[in-house]
């Protein structure tokens, strides 16, 4: 569904991605996996259009969307809840859903997924009036996700949705993420909680300073040796 | 919900009438002076809530207000003096066409003057608005001087430093108001509209808005357009309003005044800008004594002119440090709020 091939992103002087190319499967979920400062995030905005791409190609049902501009990808069915949740404080939880669906005009479809989400997630519906802002991190990471399934994604790119929230959550999180990939969405997961990402994925790749090292199903890569010494604690 | 919508139409139209017959009564009993005071604080509110929009609810920091406001003067005004008055007034060079023979109806000079500003607004926005936060404020700036030292520049068409006498004084208290009443509307609208929680998601987070697939820079360029349009209104107001113009008048002070109400009111409050506007115009002309000559006993103080804004300066400071969102922060005002007002009172007593 998505090919990203040879992928360069550069910033400024320094090379941060260098030549990668991954390939992620329709209805299955794939996960990105490494260090800080790997270039994880930055693969996945390059493909979301939200940095330069030096050079390389990305195919997404067999067109090329390696130049078009963010919201251009997004109506082509890549959306994306980006690090750090970065919901709007300062609107309600259901008009940051809203935004979600920018790029879309069907109502009728915009209103069955509101209630999806709600459904997905039970708590946005009891904050729907609530100011994104005053939400628990928790619930801005739903809202992200929810936000990020709005725009009818075929293909949801989700970067650190375990970032910062107690392990209960990140169960959840987790779950819910596993309950989209059923529901139909391909999914790009990238995380630094590398055994509970190599669980769910269907395949995985693990990135080092800009290239990828390593890649195979999930099982796989959670029996490998040096997976396990670096990113699961020995 | 429905009788609750009708109940705030009718409210509003309740409020509009009563400010009606305040400026009817006003018109009517009050003098030159005060009056020209209540027309102030409608052209200042009518700046302000323009800025508001590009800055307080689009987050774009830009300085050049006084540069769509002299557009804006100057456009009316050369639509609205009469061609012989400009042969007249033209004493370094004549007037060049069409602008010495172009005339138009009071109404009419304002829309293009607003249009022209406008039209401006575009053409500066293509290349700064790629800019963000204070490089921004600096284009934009460096733009309203380039306004103002063109106009200096170009006598056949502003006539120069001279400026321009005796524009005809259209412009009232019903002008006024009446254009306040409707940039009101057209930003409370705007706001409240789904593309203005685009532009406030723009404001909060770029990069968010851009992964939702917004074309942040067409919002961008939507929002500061409007502001710039009613910025060339609130200049054309002024303009007819003092009769009198000239480049000198459209420095980097008039955008300062302008974004003293919209930080005072509270950045994305159109509550707060109305409030400040309304206050900050009227203590403008208060604090005038303290520019007088004081006599405590036998020592008399000299007058400084330009006192009062060090005094406004310093409350701007405060306002700052203290309540930095401003009066109302980003609340607004609403009718369950003001009921509330009255019914909690009532359980009081």
């Amino acid at each position: 569904m998505l090919r990203i091939s040879d992928l360069n992103v550069h910033y400024g002087g320094i090379h941060a991605i260098k030549g990668i190319s991954i390939e992620v499967p329709r209805g299955k979920i794939v996960t990105l996996i490494g260090a800080n400062g790997a270039g994880k995030s930055s693969t996945l905005r390059a493909v979301a259009g939200l940095v330069h791409k030096s050079s390389g190609s990305v195919l997404f049902d067999g067109r090329e969307i390696g130049k078009l501009a963010a919201e251009d990808i997004v109506k082509a069915g890549i959306t994306m809840a980006p690090e750090g949740r970065r919901i709007f404080p300062h609107l309600t939880v259901l008009e940051n859903l809203m935004l979600g669906a920018y790029s879309r005009s069907d109502q009728k479809g915009i209103a069955r997924d509101i209630d999806w989400v709600y459904e997905l997630f039970p708590r946005l519906k009891e904050r729907t009036w609530q100011k994104g802002g005053t939400l628990s991190g928790g619930e801005q990471q739903m809202l992200a996700v929810g936000r990020a399934l709005m725009g009818s994604p075929k293909l949801i790119m989700l970067d650190e949705p375990s970032l910062g929230l107690a392990p209960l959550l990140v169960k959840e999180v987790f779950g819910i993420i596993k309950t989209i990939n059923d529901e139909g969405k391909t999914v790009l997961l990238v995380e630094q909680n590398a055994y509970a990402a190599l669980k769910i994925a269907h395949a995985a790749y693990v990135l080092e300073v800009g290239s990828i090292v390593l890649s195979g199903t999930g099982e796989e890569l959670l029996r490998n040796p040096k997976v396990r010494e670096a990113y699961l604690g020995g | 919900m429905d009788a609750k919508l009708k109940r705030n139409y009718i409210l509003t139209g309740v409020a509009v009438l009563i400010l009606a017959l305040f400026l009817f009564w006003a018109g009517k009993n009050l003098d030159g002076y005060k009056i020209q005071i209540l027309n102030l604080i409608a052209v200042n509110i009518i700046l302000a809530l323009s800025l508001n929009l590009i800055y307080g609810f689009t987050g774009l920091f830009s300085l050049g207000h006084a540069g769509f406001m002299a557009i804006g003067a100057y456009t009316c005004s050369l639509l609205i003096l009469p061609a012989a008055q400009k042969h007249a007034m033209y004493i370094l060079q004549a007037p060049m066409w069409p602008f010495s023979v172009m005339h138009a109806p009071f109404f009419l000079a304002i829309l293009i003057a607003g249009l022209v500003a406008a039209l401006f607004g575009i053409i500066i926005g293509f290349p700064v608005l790629r800019l963000g936060g204070d490089y921004l404020g600096i284009a934009t700036l460096g733009f309203a001087e380039i306004i103002r030292v063109v106009a200096n520049n170009i006598p056949r068409v502003t006539n120069g430093a001279l400026g321009l006498k005796g524009i005809p004084p259209y412009s009232n208290l019903w002008w006024n108001y009446g254009w306040c009443l409707l940039t009101l509307y057209v930003i409370i609208r705007l706001v409240k509209s789904n593309f203005g929680n685009t532009l406030k998601a723009i404001r909060d987070d770029e990069v968010a808005a851009r992964a939702m697939g917004i074309d942040t820079f067409r919002c961008r360029m939507t929002s500061f357009v409007i502001g710039a349009f009613f910025a060339g209104v609130g200049g054309a107001l002024l303009a007819s309003l003092i009769t009198t113009i000239d480049p000198k008048m459209f420095n980097f002070i008039l955008t300062f005044n302008v974004l003293m109400i919209v930080v005072a009111g509270g950045l994305g409050s159109i509550t707060g800008t109305v409030l400040a506007g309304v206050v900050i115009t009227v203590l403008l002309e208060w604090l005038r004594f303290v520019e007088n000559p004081v006599t405590i006993g036998s020592l008399t103080l000299q007058g400084v002119p330009g006192m009062r804004m060090v005094v406004f300066s310093v409350a701007l400071l405060f306002i700052i440090l203290f309540r930095h969102q401003g009066i109302m922060g980003k609340r607004e005002f609403n009718w369950d709020w003001f009921l509330g007002l009255f019914r909690r009172r009532g359980e009081a007593r």
